[in-house]
């Protein structure tokens, strides 16, 4: 009982909780920059523009299928090697907002293709050009499709950046490590306090979002 | 990039092999377990019901690098030794069942209740008219999304790099930070995983569209 | 600025990826010591799992060890009496790309100076000369190297660092497990993964020291001698780190920092670790 105690002392529970700081700190940049990049993405796939839409379709389906661990590897211990350099925090964010754009895109493109298409023959018929039809029509029936696949993709990115204890971004996984690489009496309850942190944060997400989800029905 | 190849090529490949034999050795317990929790979820049992629940909200919010690590040093010092390639499969296993949980219950609810009456006033019992009548027909709904839970299990299988699971990513990861050729060898490992993962997403995409 | 950073870096990544050619890098490196100088700070990649080296002092989010304070004492003289030394955490793998990326001025991390890395970094003069030993339960039957020469014996190394490829030569019937850092490598070992760890001797007296059940055993079977690594060209830096050494060595500083961390360590020889 008292080695719970000890693992649980302020200090180290204070060292935690920065960590997880970082962890929402990655979380919420990369949410916000794959969120823009992944719609943008997802629309000029949905258009059909000659030749651009083909080529950024091949990209988000090259990154799709990799292994995100990869991505970041290649960003962060591979991309120096041609100039391109960056510390920890930024390569994860980079690797994560790539990796989540083209999973996002792909939602996008997929929640818009389910609207009928009868709606955008009927919002053109009324006088509406391609784009108004896009943006007042189309777009808001589609988001509201979109909300379950972009909460789960944001849950996982969310979980997802613990692969970034692997470059020594000193997030929530990374810190439980020092702290029971020291005093491996601490396994077990940083284990724990790993699982209820992590859970929290997500489960509280998916809470957030299915209140969401109601109100907008 | 060739160079990586023709030099590391039997690494590789022992990696390669790994990486597809854990994730389908993952793939098959998890549609186990998960159909199975699925099934919790439907049955007109409360209890079952909220276990089945538990068991997923729980999967599904840990990050599968802190499960996959768990099965590895932890359950080793009060249970049995599992070595990586072991640990990190089970990790897989438990996390990915969750997920297919969710997929398939979405399937069985799909399935229009009528289907279930009808059964049991045909004189089926609740559990034969799941098993002949509605399991079936839900599974044909939930084969391309089953198809993209595969395709993120080969993905995620990567994590076994973590707990020396001697897959694609570990042996890569190891050539890499000998030769120092990271940018190389870290696109042969991509190519790789591309090998497995892209044609099986386009197979997806025909069959999502063949179907709907 | 860090947003900013990312967002610009992507478009280059996606199309980086596509062509997928290796062109080789530009050197862009600026001069590192002018660089230092200017800031009046000395940017040190160190260790922050490793007991007697570098570890983390988690009630103060510092790190503390012998690397530590040598990297303290050379950035005053190289930089001046107000010089400061700002350290991160780097492990064996991530050090050199670190380096490389330019985002630290020198490693002093436990680093062998081996000739293969020699070609893509450069090195100071020696300043601890450890060995490669193995670290085992007290009670196992194995005593040194040979004994791990068997099928079925398994080893934990970690990734990047020069004991997983000695040991592939000193026991090549032995399994090796490479792990990401000591922390995970040693709760591996706790964990029954392996039948020894393997590493340099200072490192594993370090961790024999706060946990008593596990002892170092067989003695050095190789040579690691530690050097301080600066990126190529660097030469002004390393010069400078070289001359601070070499006066350190001389004032009796060297030696009492070596006696601050080790000296109260069981069966480790200081006149050894010395050696130049």
């Amino acid at each position: 009982m008292s080695s719970l105690a000890e693992a649980y002392s302020w200090i180290n529970l204070r060292y935690l909780l920065q960590g997880l700081l970082v962890t929402i700190e990655v979380s919420v940049i990369s949410i916000i920059l794959s969120f823009i990049l992944g719609s943008i993405l997802g629309i000029i796939r949905y258009i059909r523009f000659p030749f651009v839409s083909a080529i950024v379709g091949f990209i988000i389906d090259l990154i799709r299928n990799l292994p995100l661990l990869l991505l970041l590897f290649f960003t962060y211990f591979g991309l120096p090697q041609v100039g391109i350099k960056m510390d920890p925090l930024t390569a994860a964010i980079a690797a994560m907002t790539v990796f989540e754009s083209a999973m996002i895109a792909e939602i996008v493109r997929s929640g818009i293709q389910a609207v009928d298409l009868g709606q955008m023959e009927g919002a053109r018929s009324v006088g509406m050009t391609y784009w108004q039809g896009l943006r007042v029509i189309v777009l808001p029936q589609a988001m509201k499709k979109m909300i379950p696949p972009l909460v789960s993709q944001f849950i996982s990115l969310i979980k997802d950046t613990s692969l970034a204890t692997i470059i020594v971004l000193p997030e929530l996984l990374y810190r439980a490590q020092i702290i029971y690489g020291q005093n491996t009496r601490y396994m077990v309850p940083m284990f724990i306090a790993l699982a209820v942190m992590y859970f929290v944060v997500c489960y509280a997400l998916s809470l957030v979002a299915s209140g969401l989800e109601r109100r907008t029905n | 990039m060739i160079n990586v190849f023709t030099q590391h090529w039997q690494e590789l490949l022992v990696g390669f092999g790994n990486t597809l034999l854990c994730s389908v050795i993952a793939l098959f317990f998890s549609l186990i377990i998960g159909s199975t929790f699925a099934i919790f979820e439907v049955l007109p049992y409360k209890l079952l019901h909220i276990i089945g629940r538990i068991y997923i909200e729980v999967f599904r919010n840990i990050p599968l690098l802190v499960i996959g690590m768990f099965f590895y040093i932890v359950v080793p010092q009060f249970i049995v030794t599992l070595d990586g390639f072991t640990a990190g499969t089970i990790g897989l296993t438990l996390y990915t069942s969750s997920f297919i949980a969710e997929t398939v219950r979405a399937g069985i609810q799909a399935v229009d209740d009528g289907q279930m009456e009808g059964a049991r006033a045909n004189g089926l019992t609740f559990m034969q008219a799941m098993w002949h009548i509605i399991l079936p027909q839900a599974f044909r709904y939930v084969i391309p999304p089953l198809g993209n839970q595969f395709i993120n299990l080969v993905k995620n299988s990567s994590v076994l790099a973590f707990v020396a699971g001697f897959d694609l990513m570990y042996q890569g990861d190891t050539i890499a930070s000998t030769t120092f050729d990271t940018f190389n060898t870290y696109i042969v490992v991509g190519i790789l995983y591309l090998i497995i993962t892209l044609p099986l997403s386009y197979y997806m995409r025909y069959l999502e569209k063949k179907l709907a | 600025m860090k947003k900013l950073k990312a967002l610009l870096v992507l478009t280059g990544m996606l199309l980086l990826t596509l062509t997928l050619s290796a062109c080789s890098a530009e050197s862009t490196q600026q001069n590192a010591l002018k660089r230092s100088q200017a800031n009046n700070t000395l940017t040190w990649g160190v260790k922050a799992d490793t007991r007697l080296f570098g570890l983390m002092d988690i009630k103060s989010g510092t790190i503390k060890g012998f690397d530590i304070d040598m990297g303290k004492e050379i950035t005053k003289r190289v930089l001046g009496k107000k010089g400061h030394a700002k350290f991160v955490q780097v492990t064996s793998k991530t050090r050199i790309p670190l380096l490389k990326n330019g985002n630290i001025d020198a490693i002093i991390a436990t680093m062998t100076i081996t000739p293969d890395r020699a070609k893509v970094v450069d090195f100071s003069k020696v300043y601890f000369a450890a060995g490669q030993s193995l670290l085992v339960k007290k009670g196992s039957p194995i005593k040194d190297v040979r004994d791990l020469n068997k099928d079925g014996m398994t080893v934990l190394a970690v990734k990047g660092s020069t004991s997983a490829v000695n040991i592939q030569k000193y026991a090549p019937k032995a399994k090796v497990l490479e792990l990401e850092d000591y922390a995970q490598a040693f709760t591996a070992l706790k964990s029954g993964q392996g039948d020894a760890m393997t590493t340099d001797n200072g490192i594993l007296f370090g961790i024999a020291s706060e946990n008593p059940s596990y002892h170092v055993v067989g003695g050095a079977f190789t040579n690691e001698p530690y050097g301080i690594a600066v990126d190529k060209q660097q030469t002004q830096l390393k010069n400078k780190i070289d001359q601070a050494i070499a006066e350190m060595r001389k004032d009796g500083t060297y030696e009492h920092l070596l006696q601050k961390w080790f000296g109260g360590i069981a069966g480790f020889d200081l006149k050894e670790a010395s050696q130049q």
